[in-house]
C-alpha cells in the first residue's frame, strides 16, 4: 500500500490528471442531475475551491490548498501560473483581431475603472474598518485590486505584515468571489459576447478570478476576457502606490 | 508534427512575457505588465500569419488546441491550491472590501459595454455539448 501511494507522490502530475479527471466526471453527473442549470465546469471549480479549503485546513497552511498535501502536489504544477498562462494564451489560437478592435477603448477605460473603483471601495471599508491611516488604507485599497497588488503596494508604502496579510484575504476573497458569481449573472450584464467579454476581464481584473469565471461561463469568451485582464495587475502595481496613495493622502491624510 | 504548435506556443509565451517585464521596468513597477496578453496578441498574428501562407499543419494546430482545450481542467487545478482558508478567515473586513469590490465592477460592466459598437451576442450553443 505505502508502494502504491509513494509511486502516486513521485509522479504527481499524472496523479494530478486522475484527480482532475474525476473532479470533471463528477461534476458533470451533478450538473446532469440538477437538469444542466449549472455548468459542469462551474460545479468542477466549486469542488476545487471546497478541495482548496479542506486541504488548507488540513495542513494548517492556508497557501496553496490541497496541493500541500504529497499526495495532490501535483494540482500545483497542473494549476501552477506556468500551465495556467499557457493554456490561456493557447485559448488565443482562433480569437479574432476584429473582435479584440472592437472592444479596445472601452476595454482599456473598463482597466483604470476596474483598479481606480476597487481601490476606492478598498479603501472605503479600510477605514470604516478601522485603518485610518494612510499607508494601511492604502495597501488594504490596494488588495481589492488583486490579491498581487496588495503586497506589492503594501512592501513598497512600508506597511505592517499583519495589514499586508489582510490586503491578500481581501484580494483571495474578490478572486474567489468572481469565479463563483459569474456564470450566475452573466445573463444579467450582458456577458454574452467579445466585447462584453473584454470589459468584464477589465474590471475583474484578478486572472484567476477571470479565468474560472468565464470557464463556467461560456468557453469561447475565455481569450477575450483573459486578454484585458493579463493587464490589470500591472496597471494596478503601477496606479496603487504611486498616484492613488498620493490621492489618498492628500484626501485623508 | 505537434510539438511544433507547442514550440510557437512557448515562443510566444516567453516573447509575451519579456514584453511584459520590460514593460515593468520602463513603468518602474515590480510587475509584469500584461506579458500574457502580448503573448496572446503575438499568438494571433503569427498564426494568423502561418495559417493564411499553409505554413502551420493540422498536427501542429491540434498541438495548441490541446492545450486550449486542457483550459479547464486547469483552471480546476488552480482552484485547488488557492488559499480558501485565508479567505474565509480573513475576517468582515477583508470580505466586506472583497464583495462590495465585485459587485461594483460587477455592475459597470453593462455600463462600459455602452461605450462604441455594441457587441453582437455569440450564438447559443448546445449546452449538451460538453465544454471539457
Amino acid at each position: 500500500m505505502a508502494g502504491i501511494v509513494a509511486v502516486f507522490v513521485k509522479y504527481n502530475l499524472v496523479m494530478a490528471f486522475i484527480i482532475i479527471g474525476a473532479v470533471m466526471y463528477v461534476s458533470g453527473h451533478i450538473s446532469r442531475l440538477l437538469g444542466k442549470k449549472i455548468a459542469g465546469s462551474a460545479i468542477a471549480i466549486i469542488i476545487g475551491l471546497i478541495l482548496a479549503f479542506v486541504g488548507g485546513t488540513i495542513t494548517g497552511e492556508g497557501a496553496g490548498g490541497i496541493s500541500k498535501i504529497p499526495l495532490f502536489s501535483g494540482l500545483g504544477i497542473m494549476g501552477g501560473s506556468m500551465l495556467r498562462d499557457y493554456c490561456i494564451i493557447s485559448t488565443a489560437f482562433g480569437a479574432k483581431i476584429s473582435e479584440i478592435k472592437k472592444a479596445g477603448l472601452a476595454g482599456i477605460i473598463s482597466l483604470f475603472m476596474g483598479v481606480i473603483s476597487a481601490f476606492i471601495v478598498g479603501v472605503v471599508i479600510a477605514i470604516m474598518f478601522g485603518y485610518n491611516d494612510v499607508v494601511s488604507a492604502t495597501t488594504i485599497g490596494a488588495g481589492a485590486v488583486t490579491f498581487i497588488v496588495g503586497p506589492v503596494t503594501g512592501a513598497a508604502l512600508g506597511a505592517s505584515s499583519d495589514v499586508i496579510a489582510l490586503s491578500i484575504a481581501a484580494g483571495v476573497v474578490k478572486s474567489i468571489l468572481v469565479m463563483i458569481i459569474t456564470p450566475l449573472i452573466a445573463k444579467q450584464i450582458g456577458l454574452n459576447n467579445s466585447k462584453s467579454a473584454m470589459i468584464y476581464g477589465g474590471l475583474m481584473g484578478t486572472t484567476s478570478g477571470v479565468a474560472a469565471g468565464l470557464a463556467a461561463t461560456d468557453a469561447r469568451l475565455i481569450p477575450y476576457g483573459a486578454m484585458t485582464a493579463t493587464f490589470y495587475t500591472g496597471t494596478g502595481c503601477l496606479l496603487c502606490p504611486s498616484v492613488l496613495f498620493l490621492i489618498t493622502k492628500a484626501i485623508i491624510g | 508534427m505537434v510539438i511544433y504548435g507547442l514550440a510557437l506556443l512557448s515562443l510566444c509565451m516567453f516573447i509575451g512575457t519579456y514584453i511584459g517585464n520590460l514593460l515593468g521596468k520602463v513603468l518602474n513597477v515590480s510587475a509584469n505588465v500584461g506579458g500574457v496578453g502580448f503573448a496572446m496578441l503575438i499568438l494571433i498574428l503569427a498564426s494568423d500569419y502561418l495559417l493564411k501562407n499553409d505554413k502551420l499543419s493540422e498536427k501542429a494546430q491540434s498541438g495548441i488546441q490541446f492545450w486550449s482545450m486542457m483550459y479547464i481542467p486547469v483552471v480546476v487545478a488552480m482552484t485547488a491550491r488557492q488559499n480558501v482558508v485565508a479567505a474565509v478567515k480573513g475576517g468582515p473586513m477583508a470580505i466586506t472590501a472583497g464583495v462590495v469590490a465585485v459587485a461594483v465592477a460587477f455592475i459597470f460592466v453593462p455600463l462600459l459595454a455602452k461605450i462604441g459598437e455594441p457587441g453582437v451576442p455569440l450564438p447559443s450553443i448546445e449546452k449538451t455539448k460538453e465544454v471539457s
